[in-house]
C-alpha cells in the first residue's frame, strides 16, 4: 500500500466536501462515529437515518456509490465474524430457516455490521475526500503530539520506497527461480525482511542526515498553517450535529 | 564559458579546509590531513576512488562530522558547534540519493524546509521558494508529492532545496548519478548558469571536465593532486596511480574547454 | 484483529483511547530519549518497514497464507516506546486512510496490537536474554518465544475488553478460547518469521537490534601472543546492575509462563464443561431476567460477568499477570528515567514536542 496506493484512495474534485479544512473533517467524522456507537441497537430506523446523512455527504462530495461500496470490502472478515455470533451467543433462541439462532446474537450481530459499515463509509468518504498531507496538517491542527504528525508523515512519504524496494527484492528471488511455497519458504522470505529493515533504517539515518544538513534541530518548521472559519466548522459539523439529532430521538422514542 | 580562472586573485575562500583527519569511532580511519580551499564563485571536483573519505570528507563541510584534527573554515566562519546553524545555511548539501533529500509530502514543503528552519515566513519564505524553483525550472511541480516526480526531476528539486537557504557553497555528492543523457545535460546546464560555489564530489570524470575547471584528487584520506581539471585527466599515471579510469574512447586532450 | 467501530461499546472504546493516548505519550517521551533528534526520520522509517512487512505474504499450506503484526519484530529491532510508536502510527494510519478497524476503536486497537504486543514481546524478550547464555542464538530463541507469546496475550487482552465492554454477549469463555486458540497459531508463525528475521539482521547488522545491544563480546588483549580479557573498566556498571534484576526477572517470568500455560490449558481442554456448569446453577434463567431489563450497558455487564464467572475469572487472572508484566516493563524503562514524572496526558505530550 503506502502513499502510492493511499493516493488512489483519493479522488480529486473541488466540491464543497473537498475544499473544507482537513481538522474540522477529520473532527466531524470522529463525532459522527462516535455519535453513530453511542446508539442503542434497537432503534434500527436510526440507522437508516444515518446512511442517508452520509449518502447526501457523498452526494455534495460527488463520490460515486460504487466507489464507496467497493472499498467498503475491507470489512468482509468482520462480516463473517457478525454471521457467527447468532450461532454462538447465548440467551432466548428463534427457529429461522429450521436454524436454530440466538436473539441477542442477531443484535448483536446487526449491531456490529450497522455501526462498522456506518464507521468504515465515514472514513471512505473522509480519505476520498482529503489528501494525504492535509490529514497530516488536520491531525496536527488537532493537536496530535507533533513528533506522531512526524513519524506518520515519514511513513507515508517512504512507504512507497520501501514497498518499491520490497518489490523488487521479490524480483530478484522470483528471477532465480524462487517460489514462496509452505513453511520452507520462511527463512529466504524472513531474510529479505531483515534485509529490508537495514535498509529502511539505513534510510532513515540517510534522511535525518539531509534534514540536519538543512537546520533540522529536533522540530518540524511550521510551513503550512491550515486555519478554519467559524462557517466552515459549521458546515462540517452538520453531519454529527444531525446524528445526534437522530440519537437522541433513538434513545428517546 | 564564464567561470572565472581558478588561479588568482581569491578574496575571502567559500571554503578552506586544514590539515583535517577523522576517524570513526569504530577505529576505521577515513581522512590523514586534508588541506584545500575554494575561492568564491569557484567550481571545483573533488575526484577519487571508492573508500577515498569522500562522504566522510562531505559530512565535516557542515559539522555533522566533528572530532577529529584540523579546522573546516566556511566563508571565514569556523566550523564548530558556535556557528552550526549558520554554517549549515551557508553548506548547502545535495546528497546522492535525492529520495534521501526529498522527505516531505510535497515539493513545496520540502523546498521550504531549510529556509523555514531559519525562521523564515509567510511571503518571504514563498518568494524563496519560486525563486529556488524557478532556477532548476520545476516551479510547475510546487504542489507535488516528490516521489511521483521522475529521478532527473527529484534530482533537480534536490538541488532546489538546498539553493532555497542561499548557500554560500554548493555540495553536490555524484551529481550525475543515475541520470539518463538528458537529464544530465538538463543538470549540468542548471549548475552552469549558478552564480554560487561549487564543490562537486564524483565519479564521472566527462562531468567533472565539462563543469569544473579545477579538480581535486583525494586519495586514501589525503589531496594527492589539485589543478585543471583537464590536466589531471591528462596525466595517465596519476590517474592510474589513484584508480580513475576515463570511459572507453575518451580523450580529455580533445575536449576543448572554455576555462 | 482490526476492531470495527461498534465491536466494543463506547465507555470502555473511551478508556481505552485513555490508555492508548497515555502509552503513546510515554512512548513518545521514551523515544525521544533513545534516538533524540533523529527519533522522527527513523520511527518513520520503521513504520514504513512494518507496513511494508505487513504486505509481505507468508505461505502456510495448503494455498492459504498469514502475515506479520510486527509488534513483536519492531519491539525487539528497535526497542518498546519505538516500536510502540511505529505500530500505533502504522494503526493509526489503516485507521483513518483504509477504514481498516474503526475510528472510535483506534484505542482499542492500539491498547491491543500496538501496546500489549510490543510490551509483553519486549519484556519477555529482555528477560530471556538476561537468563540465557550471551550468544546470538539465544537471541533467535528469545526472539521466537517473545513473538510467540506476544500474539495470544493480544488475544488475551481483546478478550478483556470484550468482557467489559462487548456489545453481545458471546460467553467469555467461548470468546477466550476461540481467540487465543487462533493466535497461538498464528503466534508461532509470527515467531518464526520473527525468529529469523531478527537472526538474518543480527547476522549482518548487530549493532541495530536495539534488544541485542549489550551482547557485544567483551574486547579483547593480545598479551605475549595470547587473548586476554580486558581488565573490567568501561561497560561494568550496566551488567551489575542489571545482574541484580535477575532473580526478579526470572521469578517473574516462571510464574507468568506458569500461569499462561495452566490457564489455557484448563480452558481450552474445558470451555463446553464451564458454560454446562454455568448452566446447571440456573445463572442462564437469572440472565434472562436482567436481559428484559432495557439499559443496554447494565445489559452486557451484568451477563458478562454471570455467564462466565469462571472462565471469566480465569481470563481475569491471565489479563493481570499480562498487565503485570506490562506494567513492570514500562515501570522500568519509565523509572531509568532521571527526570521526575508527571502525568502523562496528551496535552502534556504536545507540549513536550513542541518544546523540543
Amino acid at each position: 500500500m503506502g502513499a502510492g496506493h493511499a493516493h488512489r484512495l483519493y479522488r480529486h474534485g473541488h466540491s464543497p466536501v473537498h475544499g473544507l479544512p482537513p481538522h474540522t473533517k477529520l473532527a466531524a467524522v470522529f463525532a459522527f462515529v462516535l455519535v453513530v456507537v453511542s446508539t442503542p441497537r434497537e432503534a434500527m430506523w436510526t440507522f437508516g437515518l444515518y446512511a442517508l446523512l452520509l449518502a447526501c455527504v457523498a452526494y455534495a462530495a460527488r463520490v460515486p456509490a460504487g466507489f464507496v461500496l467497493k472499498r467498503l470490502l475491507i470489512e468482509v472478515p468482520f462480516v463473517a465474524f457478525a454471521v457467527l455470533m447468532p450461532f454462538v451467543a447465548q440467551g432466548e433462541r428463534v427457529d429461522v430457516l429450521g436454524l436454530s439462532l440466538s436473539v441477542n446474537g442477531l443484535w448483536g450481530a446487526w449491531n456490529v455490521l450497522a455501526k462498522g459499515t456506518l464507521g468504515v463509509a465515514a472514513s471512505v468518504l473522509l480519505a476520498s475526500t482529503t489528501e494525504l498531507r492535509e490529514l497530516l496538517l488536520g491531525l496536527q491542527r488537532l493537536r496530535l503530539p507533533p513528533l506522531l504528525v512526524q513519524i506518520a508523515s515519514f511513513m507515508i512519504r517512504y512507504g512507497d520506497v520501501i514497498a518499491d524496494e520490497m518489490r523488487r527484492m521479490k524480483i530478484a528471488r522470483e528471477s532465480r527461480g524462487f517460489e514462496a511455497r509452505g513453511v520452507r519458504s520462511w527463512g529466504v522470505l524472513a531474510k529479505s525482511a531483515g534485509a529490508l529493515f537495514i535498509r529502511s533504517y539505513e534510510r532513515g539515518e540517510r534522511v535525518h542526515l539531509a534534514m540536519v544538513s538543512r537546520g533540522y534541530t529536533g522540530s518540524m518548521p511550521v510551513i503550512d498553517e491550515v486555519t478554519a472559519s467559524r462557517a466552515q466548522w459549521s458546515y462540517a459539523f452538520a453531519l454529527p450535529c444531525a446524528a445526534l439529532v437522530v440519537c437522541l430521538l433513538g434513545w428517546t422514542l | 564559458m564564464t567561470s572565472p580562472s581558478p588561479v588568482p586573485p581569491r578574496p575571502a575562500p567559500s571554503l578552506e579546509v586544514a590539515g583535517l583527519a577523522f576517524a570513526y569511532p569504530d577505529g576505521h580511519q577515513a581522512l590523514f590531513g586534508v588541506d584545500f580551499s575554494v575561492g568564491r564563485g569557484e567550481r571545483v571536483a573533488l575526484l577519487g576512488p571508492n573508500g577515498a573519505g569522500k562522504t566522510t570528507l562531505v559530512l565535516h563541510l557542515n559539522g555533522i562530522l566533528t572530532g577529529g584534527a584540523g579546522t573546516v573554515t566556511v566563508a571565514g566562519l569556523p566550523v564548530g558547534k558556535k556557528h552550526m546553524a549558520e554554517i549549515r545555511r551557508k553548506v548547502g548539501i545535495v546528497f546522492q540519493d535525492p529520495d534521501d533529500q526529498l522527505f516531505m509530502p510535497s515539493v513545496r514543503e520540502d523546498v521550504a524546509f531549510g529556509p523555514a528552519s531559519a525562521g523564515l515566513k509567510g511571503p518571504e519564505l514563498e518568494a524563496r521558494v519560486r525563486t529556488a524553483l524557478e532556477r532548476v525550472g520545476m516551479e510547475a511541480f510546487a504542489d507535488r508529492p516528490p516521489h511521483h516526480l521522475s529521478f532527473g526531476q527529484r534530482r533537480r528539486v534536490a538541488v532546489a532545496t538546498v539553493l532555497a537557504m542561499e548557500p554560500e557553497i554548493l555540495v553536490l555528492d555524484e551529481p550525475s548519478s543515475n541520470l539518463d543523457p538528458a537529464s544530465r545535460r538538463e543538470l549540468a546546464d542548471i549548475l552552469r548558469s549558478l552564480d554560487v560555489t561549487v564543490l562537486m564530489v564524483t565519479h564521472d570524470l566527462p562531468y567533472a571536465l565539462e563543469l569544473c575547471p579545477r579538480a581535486l584528487i583525494l586519495s586514501e584520506g589525503v589531496i594527492a593532486a589539485d589543478g585543471r581539471t583537464g590536466e589531471l585527466l591528462s596525466d595517465d599515471e596519476l590517474m592510474r596511480e589513484h584508480r580513475l579510469e576515463l570511459p572507453f574512447g575518451f580523450d580529455p586532450r580533445s575536449v576543448t574547454m572554455g576555462a | 484483529m482490526h476492531v470495527p467501530d461498534g465491536f466494543i461499546n463506547a465507555p470502555v472504546s473511551v478508556a481505552a483511547g485513555v490508555v492508548a493516548a497515555t502509552a503513546v505519550a510515554v512512548s513518545l517521551r521514551g523515544a525521544r530519549r533513545e534516538l533524540d533528534e533523529r527519533t522522527a526520520p527513523l520511527a518513520g522509517l520503521v513504520a514504513a518497514f512494518i507496513f511494508a512487512v505487513q504486505m509481505l505474504n507468508f505461505p502456510v499450506a495448503a494455498g492459504t497464507s498469514g502475515h506479520l503484526l510486527g509488534g513483536a519484530l519492531a519491539a525487539i529491532l528497535v526497542g518498546p516506546f519505538t516500536g510502540v510508536l511505529c505500530v500505533s502510527v502504522v494503526l493509526l494510519m489503516q485507521g483513518i486512510l483504509f477504514a481498516d478497524g474503526g475510528l472510535t476503536a483506534l484505542g482499542v486497537n492500539i491498547t491491543v496490537m500496538a501496546v500489549v504486543t510490543t510490551v509483553v514481546a519486549y519484556a519477555v524478550f529482555r528477560g530471556l536474554v538476561k537468563l540465557l547464555p550471551r550468544k546470538r542464538r539465544s537471541i533467535t530463541v528469545s526472539a521466537f518465544v517473545a513473538a510467540v507469546i506476544s500474539v495470544p496475550a493480544a488475544a488475551v487482552a481483546f478478550t478483556l475488553i470484550y468482557a467489559v465492554g462487548g456489545t453481545t454477549d458471546v460467553p467469555i469463555g467461548q470468546v477466550f478460547t476461540a481467540m487465543v486458540g487462533v493466535h497461538v497459531l498464528i503466534g508461532i508463525g509470527e515467531a518464526a518469521i520473527t525468529a529469523l528475521t531478527v537472526g538474518s539482521v543480527i547476522a549482518v547488522r548487530p549493532d541495530l537490534v536495539y534488544g541485542a545491544r549489550g551482547l557485544t563480546t567483551p574486547l579483547k588483549l593480545r598479551v605475549n601472543g595470547e587473548l586476554v580479557d580486558t581488565p573490567a573498566a568501561g561497560p561494568a556498571p550496566a551488567p551489575v546492575a542489571a545482574r541484580s534484576h535477575r532473580k526478579v526477572w526470572l521469578a517473574g517470568l516462571a510464574t507468568s509462563l506458569v500461569l499462561a500455560g495452566f490457564v489455557s490449558f484448563y480452558a481450552s481442554a474445558n470451555p463446553d464443561g464451564l458454560e454446562k456448569v454455568a448452566s446447571d446453577k440456573g445463572i442462564d434463567s437469572k440472565v434472562e431476567d436482567h436481559a428484559a431489563a432495557d439499559s443496554p450497558l447494565a445489559d452486557y455487564g451484568v451477563e458478562g460477568l454471570t455467564d462466565s464467572r469462571i472462565s471469566g475469572g480465569l481470563a481475569g487472572v491471565i489479563g493481570v499477570s499480562v498487565t503485570i508484566v506490562a506494567g513492570t516493563g514500562v515501570f522500568w524503562a519509565v523509572r531509568r528515567r532521571r527526570t521526575p514524572e508527571t502525568s502523562p496526558s496528551q496535552t502534556s505530550s504536545a507540549r513536550l514536542g513542541k518544546s523540543l
